[in-house]
């Protein structure tokens, strides 16, 4: 699922209520019929994970002690990690294509690098669900289609749920089964991406004048951005 | 230059640990600075002004009130010995913590304002000629503990107003804040009071393990050791702060709950350690980075790496203060301010 939006408009916010790590002053959220309240921060990081826009590192840290870190909520207090956790981030690094990159310090890498290996710490979780926020933001072409592709692995060969707070149009139409549309704080549509994802819709999303059209050899839709639209402002 | 390209010229680097399995890494770890931490424990009482035998000092057969050896050795340097060990894990676990708290290598126990609060209960003590004793405790002690302690309190309720998490931004700036606010109450104390009191407070100030006997030592275990507990509790989840408060959520950290332990853990270890030997300069920052250039970056190793280590380093730097001068004790606090300050000023240069 995707949650599509101009700057600003509440993306990251959801999924920080949605991991639990800030609380609604009103309403709540529930995980498998749980609200969320009752459950601990291990708990409903057993089942959730998140993918931030950037992570920074304080101290230099290796790849794999990223990833490893991973393991946290399945861990005892002063438990370390066993085999078993090894074999779980090793299966998340391969998946995402960082093994070659174990020993290497985490803040050496290039922008593309750090975010697969932010993604594979992230799996290493084990999550049912993996909130993803802005993942492709400061990467270049290869490294969105790269994630793009990954994470469409993930979903259906993992059965992971993922739900990626993007402004990237075409990422979102690439990965997304369904959409939801957010505008200041108040969801505009959601359905299927490809009812959703209209030049009306993205009209009134981002006040610009859009094409939409299925890309034959890309597989799905594509937005082509034409204009700002001024009459609306 | 990456850290791959320097590992051809250099040798091993920190990561190359990284193969190894946590559990393997902790071992070799605290055994190979247990040892260290050990002989320096053993080895440093015997150096001094006046040479001591290891065989007479250990030789069960002279009766130990005519064994001068034996005399020197346990009542006048292994107590000091004790201390320097005591305060330099103390204030390297506090300094370790600190900075994984605030995500920020520059973090000392100077920095929340406990070490000035233990400074004024000290000298107020001293210029006002407090004569309060716990059981066998001596004032001033008592009073920089009250100090440190106090201090502590104040820092930690200006960052939790209520209805609010606990702030680290708030935490940092307080006992900054704090810091600055107490030296000059020192200062001002100070000023008021007579020549003899100002050079006592001096001298305190300064940093000195010259702790007499064990009592003091016996008083500051139970603070550490509780410090030392909680720092344990928290090394993984101080990992996955160093990653941002956010991630550390998600990755299943109770955030609050940890920044509120480590705050608790850094301000009992320097409490202890200061109310012992006063503010020691820079263990905190010094022996932190070393650890982890040996060791990397993982707490759960470098907590236990950097507090057997600061042990064997303090009494190191105590060694050079008891033995540079011929008939006279530079107090320790000169050595490491000595040692320590170049030493940051090299990491600050070689961060940019």
């Amino acid at each position: 699922m995707g949650v599509l939006g101009p700057n600003g408009c509440g993306k990251t916010t959801l999924l920080k209520l949605m991991a639990g790590v800030i609380v609604p002053a009103t309403g709540g959220l529930t995980l498998n019929g749980v609200p969320l309240r009752q459950l601990s921060r291990r708990q409903i990081a057993q089942q959730v994970s998140i993918v931030p826009q950037e992570t920074h590192p304080a101290f230099d840290y290796s790849v794999q002690e990223i990833v490893l870190m991973g393991r946290h909520p399945h861990l005892g207090r002063f438990a370390v990690e066993g085999p078993a956790d090894v074999a779980v981030a090793h299966d998340a690094m391969v998946a995402t294509g960082t093994v070659h990159l174990g020993a290497r310090s985490y803040m050496t890498l290039s922008g593309g690098e750090k975010q697969r290996v932010i993604i594979a710490s992230a799996l290493a979780q084990a999550p049912n669900l993996l909130l993803l926020d802005e993942p492709t933001a400061s990467l270049d072409l290869g490294y969105q289609l790269a994630i793009a592709a990954l994470l469409r692995e993930l979903n259906q060969e993992r059965g992971v749920t993922l739900v990626l707070a993007t402004h990237d149009l075409n990422l979102a139409a690439s990965v997304c089964d369904s959409l939801v549309l957010l505008r200041q704080g108040r969801v505009l549509a959601q359905g299927p991406t490809v009812d959703v994802l209209t030049p009306s819709l993205v009209r009134q999303l981002y006040d610009v004048e859009a094409d939409v059209s299925f890309h034959s050899g890309a597989g799905h839709l594509t937005v082509t951005p034409l204009r700002r639209d001024e009459a609306t402002r | 230059m990456t850290r791959e390209s320097s590992k051809d010229a250099n040798g091993p680097t920190a990561h190359d640990w990284d193969h190894r399995p946590l559990r393997s890494r902790l071992m070799i770890t605290v055994g190979g600075f247990g040892t260290l931490a050990l002989a320096v424990a053993v080895l440093a009482p015997l150096v001094g002004s006046t040479p001591i035998d290891f065989a007479r000092v250990f030789d069960r057969s002279i009766p130990f009130v005519d064994n001068a050896d034996a005399q020197i050795f346990f009542l006048a340097r292994l107590p000091r010995v004790l201390a320097a060990m005591v305060v330099g894990s103390a204030l390297a676990t506090s300094g370790v913590v600190l900075q994984a708290m605030f995500r920020n290598p520059l973090a000392a126990p100077e920095t929340l304002g406990v070490s000035a609060g233990a400074a004024l209960g000290a000298i107020l003590a001293i210029v006002l000629g407090f004569t309060v004793t716990v059981g066998p405790f001596s004032p001033v002690p008592i009073a920089s503990l009250a100090g440190a302690l106090g201090a502590a309190t104040a820092v930690y309720l200006l960052a939790s107003a209520p209805r609010r998490p606990l702030s680290t931004a708030v935490l940092l700036l307080a006992g900054v804040t704090l810091n600055a606010f107490i030296s000059a109450l020192i200062l001002f104390v100070q000023y008021l009071s007579d020549f003899t009191q100002s050079f006592r407070a001096l001298r305190w100030m300064i940093g000195d393990l010259d702790v007499g006997n064990y009592v003091p030592i016996l008083a500051s275990l139970p603070l550490v050791v509780v410090a030392f507990a909680m720092a344990a509790m928290i090394s993984a989840p101080l990992n996955l702060l160093t990653l941002g408060g956010d991630v550390a959520a998600t990755r299943g950290v109770n955030v609050v709950r940890t920044h509120r332990l480590a705050f608790l853990t850094a301000s009992l270890a320097t409490s202890a350690a200061v109310s012992l030997a006063g503010p020691v300069a820079f263990i905190g920052i010094v022996v932190p980075h070393l650890v982890r250039l040996i060791v990397g970056v993982d707490n759960r190793v470098v907590l236990p790496a950097a507090a057997l280590f600061g042990a064997a380093f303090l009494v190191g730097c105590d060694l050079v203060a008891r033995t540079v001068m011929p008939a006279t004790e530079i107090p320790v606090g000169i050595v490491t301010a000595l040692v320590g300050g170049p030493f940051f000023l090299w990491l600050l240069v070689r961060k940019v």
